[in-house]
């Protein structure tokens, strides 16, 4: 197949193996060409953009006409938004935890007890992401609502005579909105990464004479780490940037930085200062991630 | 050996606990969203416990809505289309990525699944700067542009795992039998993926179809459904109605994912007495 060998037997130049290598050589070009063109432009090209309008005087023109580090600045600066990023960070934080938290166990089961049953239940698990996220929220506004299902159950049973004021408009109402929206996205990467353990080592850890609750904690839960890690990485990420949730059921107190954004590109018609704000969540959200990541390589992963 | 492999995490109880916790969190899944098509039959305007009464009339006042059918028509325009491009576009990155496996395709398949780790309000005002740049800024076609970007992840998720699972050998057999790479591509990769296609652009349909957010910043004059749904949010007097829409919805994405689903697994099947 190599070059060298054309030629040798006397056949002309004009010989198999050269034409087809470029031949698969265009075929690649041709099969990356339209993914690389829709990811560079859609994706890379309109990040950018965001990233260079943060950088731009906001005069009235679309990207501005000349560089300015303010806008960067005053997103850092300004208390408001330290404010909400600090409370977007804390509460997706705590989204991430009780989501996995809550998913671990059913993963578990997923991959070690569930049997014939396993299909079934993964796509019952999975079916509520592919249903609209904006009714799944709305549900949870019916729910928590002060004349809603919850407090109106809750006086129909008769243990309360009034209702209960703290459910809806609460961050507590957005930790439990997210942490449902949110569910089957914690479980697949936990399921996946328990589904793939190496099975000896499991068994090893019995022969050994470890007890069902130390296999647990010594094997079981530090191999799966990468899945926790990966659960809680798609759970973290976009949570902290929703707007709809905190929107619909978080009320004045609980709003989060993406309603900051979304309202520097609707009411304040502000669009630098909106990039401004979205770089510095980002920088913010990957900084949080990176520090996580380096504190459980350090002291929760096995060496 | 057998007596050991027994003995592993398999005891009876343990899983019986769990079974029951797995119960309650389906529970806890499904009970929420299943008050929406519970109230779009109650004869009463408050969503509360006890339920009031049975009534279609909720049903019956989505029909005489033009602006509803409006937003109905553009959400399946916008669906259709933007799931057929990111079907069309995720498969190649995916079959690049899967069996050419180059530094280029592989980043071009990382960078396609990127859109799930971007908050939806940072990949909406990105493509909204994109749009009013280079394209024709808010409107339906915005949507689309926005729309196969949200929905490439979830075709190129669904066809790598596609490609991955039928052997390789089937196409270095039609290579070895002079077919080139296109040949293989056409008449052995995409015909044994035809499962996967299928069940990518369901579910990329259903993506865009009860896609809000990445929608909310693009939309121009035209709404699609989930903005339509947005706009009734504000009106209390419009709950029940909101709320018989909202099930029709979900009706519509469970049928769908039930079928990709259906059709994905059938995909998966070994075919018979081969190998």
């Amino acid at each position: 197949m190599s070059p060298p060998s054309v030629g040798v037997q006397g056949v002309p130049a004009a010989n198999r193996p050269a034409p087809r290598r470029s031949r698969g050589r265009l075929f690649d070009v041709l099969l990356n060409l339209p993914g690389g063109l829709i990811t560079s432009t859609l994706i890379l090209f309109t990040l950018a953009l965001l990233l260079y309008l943060s950088l731009r005087v906001n005069d009235g023109q679309l990207l501005g006409s000349a560089f300015t580090f303010a806008n960067l600045t005053q997103a850092v600066a300004d208390p408001l938004t330290r404010t909400v990023l600090l409370r977007s960070i804390m509460l997706s934080a705590i989204v991430t935890v009780v989501t996995v938290v809550l998913a671990y166990p059913v993963a578990y089961f997923l991959a070690f007890h569930a049997g014939k049953y396993r299909h079934g239940l993964l796509f019952m698990i999975s079916l509520p992401f592919w249903t609209s996220y904006l009714l799944r929220v709305f549900a949870w506004k019916i729910v928590l609502a002060w004349n809603g299902v919850l407090n109106s159950t809750l006086m129909g049973l008769g243990l309360t005579d009034a209702p209960l004021a703290g459910l809806l408009n609460t961050p507590t109402a957005v930790v439990i909105t997210l942490a449902h929206a949110y569910a089957a996205f914690a479980v697949l990467p936990l399921y996946i990464c328990l589904h793939g353990l190496a099975r000896n080592l499991l068994e090893a850890a019995a022969d050994l004479g470890a007890k069902p609750h130390q296999c647990f904690f010594k094997v079981i839960l530090p191999l799966s780490m990468p899945g926790v890690m990966a659960a809680a990485l798609v759970v973290f990420v976009p949570t902290v940037g929703d707007y709809v949730t905190p929107a619909l059921v978080g009320g004045p107190a609980s709003s989060m930085i993406g309603t900051l954004i979304q309202a520097q590109f609707g009411k304040a018609n502000d669009w630098t200062a909106g990039a401004a704000l979205a770089v510095v969540s980002m920088l913010a959200i990957a900084v949080v991630v990176l520090a996580t990541r380096a504190l459980v390589n350090r002291w929760v992963l096995p060496r | 050996m057998t007596a050991r492999v027994s003995t592993v995490p398999k005891q009876p109880r343990k899983g019986r606990w769990l079974a029951l916790y797995v119960l309650l969190y389906l529970v806890f899944l499904y009970l929420p969203t299943l008050l929406i098509p519970v109230f779009s039959f109650n004869d009463s305007i408050a969503p509360v416990f006890p339920l009031k009464g049975f009534t279609l009339q909720w049903y019956a006042s989505l029909f005489d809505n033009p602006r509803l059918a409006e937003a109905a028509l553009n959400s399946v325009m916008v669906a259709a289309i933007a799931a057929a491009i990111a079907t069309l576009v995720g498969s190649l990155i995916a079959y690049a990525d899967v069996r050419r496996g180059s530094p280029l395709a592989n980043a071009i398949s990382l960078l396609a699944r990127l859109p799930i780790l971007l908050p939806g309000v940072v990949l909406g005002i990105a493509l909204l700067v994109g749009v009013n740049l280079v394209g024709p800024g808010p409107s339906l076609g915005a949507i689309v542009v926005g729309h196969v970007c949200f929905c490439l992840p979830t075709a190129v998720v669904v066809m790598r795992s596609r490609f991955a699972a039928f052997p390789r050998s089937l196409e270095e057999a039609a290579m070895d039998l002079g077919a080139n790479e296109w040949t293989t591509l056409r008449r052995i990769a995409l015909p044994l993926a035809l499962p996967g296609l299928v069940s990518s652009f369901m579910l990329a349909f259903i993506t865009s179809f009860d896609e809000f957010i990445v929608a909310f910043f693009l939309v121009g004059t035209e709404p699609t459904l989930p903005i339509y749904i947005w706009s009734q949010l504000r009106f209390p007097r419009q709950l029940p109605s909101v709320m018989a829409l909202g099930s029709l919805i979900l009706l519509v994405s469970v049928l769908l994912a039930g079928l990709a689903e259906m059709i994905r697994r059938r995909g998966l099947k070994p075919p018979p007495k081969s190998q």
